[in-house]
């Protein structure tokens, strides 16, 4: 359903844009504001929010709750129209048709249909792009292996842990090779110790494929952990208060999270969110 | 239109009728029912025309069958029962979409939906073989009547319970609004739905017995007036018992369907 993004003139594509630069930005939000009506002059949600996103980059969005994180995340993945300001993807080709981005989106719950097996699930964004089944379901099995879920094709979500129906829900939004990768606080319902893991995870699959990123979180050493840049939004309305470059090393590892360095962006942070 | 009229509805059917493991202790308790109703008829020593007995009753079922009469019937409001469930259940999914997509639709419509649920269906059965005729059609209309609410409101309440952040996962795939229905709503509807098609399949036996009583000449509801003018109390018995069946049939195809397109609901799990 592309009418609210068809509907809406700020959001353009140049998907169509013959060969990109290197060093274009693959998203250009400029200036951004949502105000939701409430009967009384709305409520404001976002306020002239401006950045841009270079490919393969992985983007943490960090803020209060209240501060917009989420709605940010809803108008990039085309589900609510802004209110004012644009939004431009800048895809290497047309691949989301119509000439929009290709959007994987991994929500706070793992979303899975209860009704598909944990490998229809993953195929679903195929089977929605007419992709013949066949091909669908190899692609969906070299992902199963990439996020560790052998052996569980066949079972129902049901039967998942939190933690393996959220590696589904990553495999999904991966699975039609979209343009960017939008996560809403993807680990928040996990317990501390899976998250951590799963962050572990999430920093493998990106390298792997080396997609762009964009994910909301509201844990300042998850995003440090994760992040190339962390964009710092404000109590609401959310504002864009600190666009942080996280300088650490790749490939992150764990013990990283007890460096000096870590210690001294995380205070930044800190700091900056009070 | 306020749909919590349908929980008074599904709460109607326990969620899990199906037995799991024996059928002794069913075949225990029919043959018990069976022992208790033969003492009764020994011991008070009714005439026939008030209490056959179930040696009587059987006899007669054997007769009716071999005659092909019980047949005969039972195939009429066999047909009257599908034609009129397949009708009412075709429209109250049809309508029900309108209403579950459109609210401005709702509010059209629902006051007059609500009102036909205050009409009992005997009342205006009569109105309906008086204007569609004796024939099968008056029959397949009050059916289908009957099916209809039942199956409307499930739709309309499954359709709205199809939760927002899977059709958020629909939409930032692109999905088409066809996609969306054949995709997310009509998997994610099913189990409410085939809830009303079960209270809908039952329903229509007993549209096809009201409409049949009111003005026919065939069916089994005709059958049991035929019994009554007749006193042939066992005919009565042998037409009840027919439309049990019937009605119990019905019951377990639905269910049966139910056990095929969901198994993938926690419950089921074997």
């Amino acid at each position: 359903m592309t009418s609210s993004l068809e509907r809406s003139p700020s959001l353009i594509s140049e998907a169509t844009i013959g060969k990109q630069k290197p060093h274009e930005p693959i998203l250009t939000v400029r200036d951004l504001s949502v105000v939701f009506p409430d009967g009384n002059g709305g409520l404001e949600a976002l306020r002239g929010v401006t950045f841009s996103v270079w490919p393969r980059e992985f983007v943490c969005v960090l803020g209060p709750s209240g501060s917009g994180k989420s709605t940010l995340l809803r108008v990039l993945a085309g589900l609510l129209p802004p209110t004012r300001g644009e939004v431009r993807f800048r895809c290497a080709d047309a691949k989301g048709g119509n000439g929009l981005p290709r959007i994987g989106f991994v929500f706070q719950q793992a979303n899975l249909m209860p009704w598909r097996t944990v490998l229809e699930n993953i195929t679903l964004p195929l089977e929605l792009a007419g992709v013949n089944n066949g091909a669908a379901r190899a692609r969906a099995r070299k992902l199963i292996d990439l996020v560790g879920l052998q052996g569980f094709e066949e079972n129902w979500p049901r039967d998942l842990s939190g933690g393996m129906a959220q590696r589904v829900a990553i495999a999904r939004a991966l699975i039609h090779d979209p343009d960017i990768l939008l996560l809403d606080e993807p680990f928040g319902s996990l317990d501390a110790l899976t998250r951590e893991r799963m962050g572990a995870e999430l920093l493998r699959i990106w390298q792997a494929h080396q997609k762009t990123v964009i994910m909301v979180t509201h844990s300042i050493s998850e995003a440090l952990f994760l992040a190339d840049r962390v964009l710092l939004l404000s109590a609401r309305p959310g504002r864009i208060k600190l666009d942080m470059a996280v300088d650490l090393p790749r490939p992150r590892r764990e013990e990283m999270r007890y460096t000096a360095k870590f210690g001294k962006l995380a205070r930044r942070l800190k700091e900056a969110i009070e | 239109m306020q749909i919590n009229l349908v929980n008074k509805v599904n709460n109607a059917v326990p969620h899990r009728l199906r037995r799991r493991g024996s059928l002794w202790p069913v075949l225990l308790s029919v043959f018990l029912a069976l022992l208790a109703w033969d003492m009764t008829s020994r011991l008070t020593n009714l005439p026939a025309f008030i209490l056959p007995s179930p040696l009587q009753v059987g006899e007669r079922f054997l007769r009716a069958l071999s005659d092909g009469s019980l047949l005969r019937h039972t195939w009429v409001t066999f047909q009257e029962v599908v034609l009129g469930l397949i009708f009412g259940v075709t429209f109250a999914v049809f309508l029900g979409y309108l209403l579950a997509k459109s609210p401005w639709f709702e509010r059209l419509v629902s006051p007059y939906l609500v009102a036909s649920q205050a009409v009992p269906i005997v009342a205006i059965a009569p109105l309906l073989v008086i204007w569609f005729g004796p024939g099968m059609l008056s029959k397949v209309l009050i059916c289908a009547l009957i099916v209809f609410f039942p199956v409307l409101v499930n739709t309309v309440v499954g359709l709205r319970a199809v939760p927002a952040s899977l059709r958020d996962l629909m939409r930032s795939l692109r999905a088409s609004h066809w996609q969306v229905l054949r995709y997310l709503e009509i998997p994610a509807t099913l189990p409410i739905f085939l809830g009303g098609l079960r209270i809908g399949a039952t329903l229509s036996v007993i549209g096809a017995v009201v409409g049949e009583f009111v003005g026919a000449d065939r069916g089994l509801g005709f059958l049991i007036n035929v019994g009554r003018g007749q006193y042939d109390t066992a005919l009565v018995f042998v037409a009840v018992f027919t439309l049990v069946a019937l009605a119990l049939s019905l019951y377990g195809g639905v269910a049966l369907l139910e056990s095929v397109l969901l198994s993938w609901q926690e419950w089921r799990r074997e």
